[in-house]
């Protein structure tokens, strides 16, 4: 075990850092939360303003636009961006990190050129219709139906928990074209504009619409569209997942470390620390967010060497979620009812409490045991396939 | 970088295993239950020609290692439940204290002072005592040698100790010892590095007895570990385990690494030394957590066996709480991690 840098990667990130520290002064603050057409704007400037850098699809192989990087200097790239505070992935998320990869490892050379230079530059953004209504942990139940007719599928069905579906050109749609179970289903690319298609946007607990539900009636979508055999889409699929690296949450953790921080110096100035079991509290989450940095270095390293994170990306999962939970409920106490304000507070010194990004990190926190696989669907991930356990069912 | 566990670590951990399953099996072990000395000098002996506490000397009195490698033996020491004063001799060893530490002559045992009631362990194998204070750069090491004398006035044998393989003496009072010369303060950090690194062994050995048992144990004519309630506790035992390895080996690394430490600690915003306490701190709490829990659930996946004398998870649990009490309790680290935020 090393966690050493070689000189090629401490050189990727300097010029990383130094380029973020030149570009980031001048690129603008970010949009409301709730302003849709603004953030997409926003995002795929972003996107547009790496690409023009070199930046753009760092994790990318080169056979795709991208830049080809080991997961070593996926993770350099990452913790970079996090901490100049660079912008989020935002609306590019579902093409970069899904559709993108999964074009470049199944699609035809004609999807490959129509589809993945629009993303890397910043010209197109993607959503996902995967899950439904009635198929959430379960999804290879999924129902929505495409019937062939002619040189087009015909698509009638729902999807929900599709982010970004207000703003986004495509939709890499999971539907059914065969029998029942994942042999039956195929993955096809949607254009958002098909006629058809009714976006009904889903308000969250924190009151904003991050996702939507999507109501297919009777969408025609092109054969040629189809990427992967028909009834494949389920390994399609799994190819894509296979792309995660490691460094899945890297965003996540560093900010839950740095909110950490900020958490420390408003209760140091609301005079909270002599309260050693608070101090217990935030001491117990230092060590766990660093332990977790650690991991991810190791799972980082696994996928360097092997392709796949190996068993560490259920594990990473479930102990950061809840860690990310226990920071977020921290944060309440400590905040006390300067919490039940999402408008920003001054504490009694007169300086920001920053109580408005505590609030939306203790949303997002209780939203990070169900989304991407919930804490239990994990454990069963982790008990039958890691630990050997019998099936459960 | 590649933090994985190398090929190299592997085939240490692995003899080590072998060397401990084959010359100091747990039936072995476990014949000293309850008795003076939990390891005999010839079975201590096996330890010091194996190398044990010699992995970080230069060669040839040792081997050249880091503490990246001696982690990984110490979690095999824990899996094994090998008793004895296993890291006050390596750090003696290390630090070229008593006579035949290093290659299993000497058993040489530690203090680590805090309040409350004096309990020294081994004492009547010792030759000689380390006395730290709990993690607290600013206190010197030091050391007793000879030994107190497990027989002279004032020093009682505890009838019922916790952990059977841990013998324990009561003293009225410890005699002052000369300091140990340990500037650095690495006494301090690879005592708890490789305490951390017993506890990831426990905790992981603990997992291994639950799911071996949840795959054999039938009701409900299926395998207890077909059940979802059973398999979430296991899962859970596993990221436990696997979060507080990545902690230790993540720490040992920062102490191997110094290059390493100055990038990271300008990252973090803090010294190099705050850097490696915080790291080794941490990864010390959450060995001890892991261990304890994954110990408790183990004995609960067992149901009513997990509660027999037996079953050895209780020997876990108890060595565990052990050396949970060594170079700082997880409530005391929990403290004083929250200074490094």
């Amino acid at each position: 075990m090393d966690l050493r840098y070689t000189a090629s990667e401490q050189a990727f990130r300097q010029q990383l850092r130094g380029w973020l520290a030149e570009t980031l002064p001048g690129f603008g603050a970010p949009p409301p939360h709730d302003d849709w057409p603004a953030r997409r704007a926003y995002d795929l400037r972003w996107q547009r303003t790496l690409f023009d850098a070199g930046y753009a699809g760092v994790d990318w192989p080169a056979e795709g636009g991208g830049r080809g990087a080991s997961p070593v200097e996926q993770l350099i790239f990452k913790e970079e961006c996090e901490r100049a505070g660079a912008p989020y992935v935002g609306v590019n998320f579902v093409g970069l990190l899904h559709a993108g990869p999964t074009v470049i490892a199944e699609g035809t050379p004609a999807q490959r050129e129509r589809f993945l230079p629009a993303i890397l530059r910043g010209e197109e953004a993607w959503c996902q219709g995967f899950s439904e209504p009635d198929a959430g942990s379960d999804l290879a139940s999924l129902r929505t139906r495409a019937v062939r007719d002619g040189d087009h599928y015909v698509v009638t069905g729902s999807k929900i928990w599709t982010s970004h579906a207000e703003v986004a050109d495509f939709c890499e749609l999971l539907v059914r074209t065969g029998d029942e179970g994942n042999r039956g289903i195929s993955w096809l690319i949607m254009p958002m504009d098909s006629p058809g298609i009714e976006i009904r946007p889903l308000r969250t607990i924190e009151g904003t619409t991050e996702f939507a539900q999507l109501f297919l009636n009777e969408v025609r979508i092109p054969v040629a569209n189809r990427v992967g055999e028909e009834n494949d889409g389920w390994r399609v699929t799994m190819v894509t997942l296979s792309f995660e690296r490691g460094t899945a949450f890297v965003g996540e953790l560093l900010e839950s470390m740095r909110l950490l921080g900020e958490l420390y110096r408003v209760a140091d100035r609301l005079g909270m620390l002599g309260d050693d079991g608070l101090r217990r509290r935030i001491g117990h989450l230092v060590a766990a967010f660093d332990a977790l940095w650690a991991l991810t270095k190791r799972n980082v390293s696994e996928a360097a060497q092997t392709g796949v994170p190996g068993i560490g990306g259920s594990v990473f999962k479930l102990s950061f979620s809840e860690h990310a939970q226990a920071l977020g409920d921290l944060s309440m106490e400590v905040l006390d009812r300067a919490a039940l304000s999402g408008d920003p507070l001054v504490g009694p010194d007169g300086e920001a409490l920053g109580n408005g990004e505590q609030l939306h990190a203790w949303f997002k926190s209780i939203n990070l045991t169900i989304a991407a696989g919930t804490s239990q669907v994990q454990r069963n991930i982790v008990a039958e396939r890691i630990l050997g356990l019998p099936r459960s069912r | 970088m590649d933090f994985r566990v190398g090929d190299d670590e592997r085939a240490l951990a692995e003899g080590v295993r072998a060397m401990v399953a084959g010359r100091l099996p747990l039936e072995h072990l476990r014949a000293n239950e309850g008795a003076e000395q939990a390891i005999g000098a010839a079975d201590w002996a096996v330890l010091g020609e194996t190398g044990i506490f010699a992995l970080t000397l230069p060669e040839p009195a040792g081997t050249g290692l880091g503490l990246s490698d001696a982690v990984v033996v110490f979690e095999q020491l824990g899996r094994a439940l090998v008793p004895g004063p296993l890291v006050g001799t390596f750090l003696a060893a290390s630090a070229g204290l008593i006579e035949g530490s290093a290659d299993g002559r000497a058993q040489v045992g530690l203090h680590c002072a805090g309040p409350g009631p004096i309990l020294v362990e081994h004492l009547s194998s010792l030759d000689g005592l380390l006395v730290l204070p709990a993690y607290d750069r600013r206190s010197t090491p030091r050391l007793l040698s000879p030994a107190p004398a497990a027989d002279a006035p004032g020093a009682i044998r505890v009838a019922a100790p916790l952990d059977p393989l841990t013998p324990l003496w009561r003293l009225e009072s410890l005699p002052a010892g000369e300091p140990v010369a340990d500037a650095a303060g690495h006494m301090m950090r690879d005592g708890s590095l490789l305490t951390a690194a017993l506890q990831v062994g426990h905790a992981t050995e603990a997992l291994d007895l639950a799911v071996a048992y949840a795959k054999e144990r039938h009701q409900f004519g299926k395998p207890i570990g077909s059940f979802q309630a059973v398999q979430h506790m296991c899962a859970d035992m596993l990221v436990r385990a696997e979060v507080a390895r990545a902690a230790v080996h993540a720490a040992a690394c920062l102490a191997d690494e110094p290059d390493v430490v100055t990038s990271e600690a300008e990252a973090a915003g803090c010294s190099p030394v705050e850097l490696v306490d915080r790291a080794v701190m941490g990864a010390k709490l959450l060995a001890d957590e892991a261990a304890l829990a994954n110990a408790r659930t183990a004995i609960q996946v067992h149901g009513g066996m997990g509660y027999t004398w037996e079953v050895p998870l209780h020997l876990h649990l108890k060595r565990s709480r052990v050396l949970a009490t060594t170079f700082g309790a997880p409530a005391e680290l929990a403290l004083a991690i929250s200074a490094f935020v």
